[in-house]
């Protein structure tokens, strides 16, 4: 048995440098050409925000493979690269590019080798966690907001955060309603509905939130990351605090479309935006900025919104996007929303903040 | 209850030397069938578990990152922080119910596979964690719509002239979660230790104390024991830690200490903190695992 | 071995009627996810109607298949090793007396008890520091199904060991010293007598190590590398989206070739040794 355990090991240890990878001299960023390759892409991305014809037409128009691999968070994905594992594109969202910029992990983009980075809407170049776009360039978009189930809750609301605040609301509605199980987003929302920013970064105003959640917690049924959105659908809850994204598709497909509305609170929503970036330790730089040059190509673009129903940050996209997605997106722009910005030291707090809410 | 070195008077003659000489060997044969599994363990598992020791001590930069210098002993000391204590209380509420739950439904069963005939045994044993080959997020998907007001245990409540019923977002959905997922941690060990049991024993107990009740409590439970400590032990502690489930069927509306630890880690990005809670759970768990094992060998 | 319980007194069908209740329960999730399989909807919960729309996507899904098989290559190679470790372990623990015992033995509880979590950003900061060290020597090592591996089977073994020694901890010790005396040395008296006594739990171990295998998540995440993700990951991604049904169909095909796979292995069981008790799966 002995024998056999070392001969398993052994053959693990040939698996593992079988995996070893190609040590070609990464090229430099300022190098790169417009629709140069320097090898295949490795892309690091969410599960499914990719249409994969995409992928193969890339494939196809500059003979590169490109290998994905998936995470589902951020944090994750950091941690990997922060451990050194090589990949050549990945898709952070807005605080974590942050992040990665000031730990040093990001490669400044050559907007040279990128011509298409002018079909950016300006929006999305002049943001908070990357101002100019320098690292990053902007994938999709979306806002977090709530979703109304009103054949319960009735045609006449207000877009506002107390309807998942306000015990004399919530405790009309049968079911209840749902939050997101996230720290930021969730005591952001009852920091909004205080009258605060989402970035309010002050104990006292913090503490006003957690008594405001556990004031109102009777009448939450969830906190839900995950699946708010079929609840929703499925009548569990009568609001559901949740991201675009996830509701377009589940009000889409639910049996009565139009007994849902998704809305923006008018205290303020959070505006998140992912974006393509490349690793410092990335292997094909330039089949990276190709890759991103391609998918900021009008109709690739479009195809990607599309496929996805998130918000294109593509200004040159949008007469290629189908209405529907349009339609959901439209006042977005005018919403009074905000990014979600790293608070370094203070970012703990916000953790300990939800799970005392939640005591 | 092992073979440990017999020193009984009926053992053959021996001189001093000899036994001595037969020890040794012994515990050199013993060391060798434990290197492969110790080696890996130190390899990929203790040497780990220092990083895990030395980052407790550590700081958080202000990006999140797990500065190696500026050592202190901060993250220890909010372990004591009220905030904790509730959690970790709460916690073990939950994964003391979830055990003697699953103990209580993995015994007859258990008890039922082993009185099988043999191939009947394995092939029942294949049907317990056949379900869990399947995908975890899909079974949790799946208890949704059965624990639903729209699921079939509301609309049979519905048809009997009731009220909807919404199991869904409650301590029971997440109690009823929790039990299915650990259940084959208990079944398995529990059945590894009644099959193949000496069920002459059991029919001697029979014949001695008339009724059969007393012949399991006095005999069968027993010689199950070390199955049912082993499958308490690997319910119990996983439970401790478990968060996707109170998330999914509970709502999450209580945080519970698996949860608090990942939020540590991954939202709060606080490797040191999180890495001194997990270094107190362990240690805690630890302690109770081998005194429980201790207790549950001394019974037999 | 038979069994003296009287047929079908009043406790036996207390038995029979709890197992199968539990049975029951084991698998009425199973038969709701199987249904919703075969639903056109795109939305998990609600029907619509009987489609193989999803078994069809699910086959052209690169994605699905390249995880799938991923989970595969991982949850094999783990289960091997961990099988044959984590029974070593079992024995030496059980069976002998050696220095350092005592700490093995905690060592082997450690990863049972250590949070997901935790364990999955240490086995990271790990492979860092030893491809970092590795690579001082010249060698190249990346992450991958190799780091994954190598991390599944740290805390399968624990689990083989544990359901091992709760049978090895119930035998009869004379039963082995009998072998010993019959067959003078201890290999052949514990590959005689006490591995056929033990193999239930070391099949039962063994699939439990499987079952861990193909359901991790957190460490899986963490110690994957480019091209390795494998299918509980990309499934917990896909929440992000809203899962679809394709879930549901990568789930039943998956039942149904470990059902299979189950009934094939009982055919040549039939048909093989006489041994029942050791045959595999």
């Amino acid at each position: 048995m002995l024998k056999k355990a070392i001969l398993m090991v052994s053959v693990l240890a040939v698996i593992l440098s079988a995996c070893g990878g190609d040590d070609g001299e990464a090229s430099s960023a300022a190098d790169c050409e417009v629709g140069a390759t320097d090898g295949d892409l490795n892309f690091y991305n969410w599960s499914e925000y990719i249409d994969p014809e995409l992928i193969t037409a890339f494939e196809d128009e500059y003979g590169v493979s490109v290998i994905e691999s998936f995470y589902e968070s951020n944090e994750a994905m950091l941690s990997q690269i922060q451990g050194g594992v090589s990949y050549d594109l990945i898709v952070p969202s807005d605080y974590m590019v942050n992040i990665m910029i000031s730990e040093e992990l990001l490669v400044e983009l050559n907007k040279d080798a990128i011509p298409n980075f002018a079909n950016m809407d300006s929006d999305f170049t002049s943001q908070p966690y990357d101002d100019g776009a320098n690292y990053s360039a902007a994938y999709q978009y979306g806002t977090t907001g709530l979703g109304v189930n009103t054949a319960l809750v009735g045609e006449d609301f207000e877009a506002s955060w107390a309807l998942v605040f306000d015990p004399a609301l919530t405790s009309e509605y049968p079911g209840g309603v749902s939050l997101l199980n996230d720290p930021r987003e969730t005591m952001g929302a009852a920091l909004m509905y205080l009258g605060y920013s989402l970035n309010d970064a002050d104990a006292d105003h913090l503490a006003e939130a957690v008594a405001l959640i556990q004031d109102a917690k009777d009448n939450i049924a969830a906190f839900d990351s995950d699946q708010y959105d079929e609840s929703l659908t499925a009548g569990e809850v009568a609001v559901a605090h949740g991201y675009s994204g996830n509701m377009i598709v589940s009000i889409g497909e639910a049996d009565n479309p139009d007994d849902y509305v998704y809305v923006l609170p008018e205290e303020g929503a959070t505006l998140w935006i992912d974006n393509m970036a490349i690793p410092t330790n990335a292997a094909s730089v330039c089949t990276a900025h190709t890759f991103i040059d391609f998918l900021l190509d009008a109709e690739n673009g479009a195809t990607l919104t599309n496929w996805n129903y998130y918000g294109s940050p593509n200004a040159a996209s949008q007469e290629f996007l189908d209405q529907e997605v349009i339609d959901f997106y439209a006042d977005t722009a005018s919403a009074n929303t905000e990014v979600i910005e790293d608070q370094g030291d203070y970012e703990i707090n916000y953790t300990d903040a939800l799970a005392e809410a939640k005591s | 209850m092992s073979t440990e070195l017999r020193d009984e008077p009926e053992a053959v003659e021996v001189t001093p030397e000899l036994e001595a000489d037969a020890e040794r060997a012994q515990a050199r044969q013993g060391f060798l069938v434990a290197l492969p599994a110790l080696g890996y363990l130190i390899l990929f598992f203790a040497v780990p578990l220092l990083i895990v020791f030395v980052y407790s001590f550590a700081t958080r930069s202000s990006t999140g990152r797990t500065l190696l210098q500026d050592w202190n002993l901060d993250s220890y000391r909010r372990l004591w922080d009220p905030l904790v204590g509730e959690i970790a209380l709460r916690s073990v509420v939950l994964a003391v119910l979830t055990t003697v739950i699953c103990l209580l439904l993995s015994y007859p069963l258990a008890y039922y596979m082993a009185t099988r005939p043999p191939k009947t045994r394995n092939l029942m044993m294949v049907l317990v964690l056949i379900p869990f080959w399947s995908n975890f997020l899909v079974r949790t998907y799946a208890w949704r719509v059965l624990l639903g007001s729209d699921g079939p245990i509301s609309q049979l409540s519905q048809a009997l002239g009731g009220e909807p019923i919404r199991i869904l977002f409650t301590n029971t959905a997440v109690l009823i979660g929790l039990v299915y997922g650990f259940l084959p941690l208990m079944v398995i060990p529990v059945y590894a230790a009644l099959e193949r049991m000496d069920w002459s024993l059991v029919e001697a107990a029979r014949d001695l104390y008339a009724p059969g009740w007393a012949a399991f409590r006095k005999v069968t439970f027993p010689l199950s024991m070390p199955g049912v400590i082993a499958g308490s032990v690997l319910v119990f502690i996983p439970t401790l830690g478990a968060y996707v489930t109170p998330a999914l069927l509970g709502g999450a509306r209580t945080t519970l200490l698996g949860d608090y630890i990942v939020s540590q880690f991954l939202a709060a990005r606080n490797q040191p903190f999180g890495s001194a809670l997990s270094v107190a759970v362990m240690v805690v768990m630890l302690i109770a695992v081998v005194i429980y094992f201790r207790r549950g060998g001394r019974t037999l | 071995m038979s069994v003296g319980l009287v047929p079908k007194s009043a406790s036996e069908r207390v038995l029979g009627a709890t197992s199968w209740f539990v049975f029951a329960f084991l698998y009425a999730p199973i038969i709701v996810l199987t249904i919703f399989s075969f639903n056109e909807n795109d939305n998990v919960g609600i029907w619509t109607e009987f489609s193989f729309r999803w078994y069809g996507e699910m086959f052209q899904n690169d994605a699905v298949m390249g995880a799938l098989r991923n989970s595969l290559i991982v949850a094999v190679i783990s289960t091997v090793v961990s099988t044959l470790l984590g029974t070593a372990a079992a024995v030496a623990l059980e069976k002998y007396r050696f220095r350092g015992r005592t700490a093995f033995d905690g060592l082997t509880y450690l990863p049972v008890i250590i949070p997901d979590v935790t364990m999955a950003v240490m086995m990271l900061l790990f492979f860092v520091q030893l491809f970092a060290m590795l690579g001082g020597l010249g060698l190249s090592f990346q992450f991958g199904l190799g780091t994954i591996s190598l991390s599944h089977i740290a805390f399968s073994i624990s689990f083989v060991a544990i359901v091992v020694r709760a049978r090895l901890g119930q035998l009869d010790p004379s039963l082995e010293e009998a072998a010993a005396d019959l067959y003078a040395d201890r290999r052949t008296a514990f590959r005689r007598v006490t591995l056929p006594l033990i193999m239930p739990s070391v099949l039962g171990g063994a699939l439990l190590a499987l079952t861990i295998s193909l359901d991790d998540v957190v460490v899986t995440s963490f110690v994957s590398g480019p091209g390795s993700t494998t299918l509980p990951v990309y499934v917990f991604g896909l929440v992000r989206r809203g899962v679809t049904p394709l879930i549901n169909a990568v789930s039943v095909v998956m039942l149904a070739a470990s059902i299979t796979l189950v009934l094939v292995s009982l055919v040549f069981q039939r048909r093989g040794d006489g041994d029942p008790g050791s045959a595999g799966i």
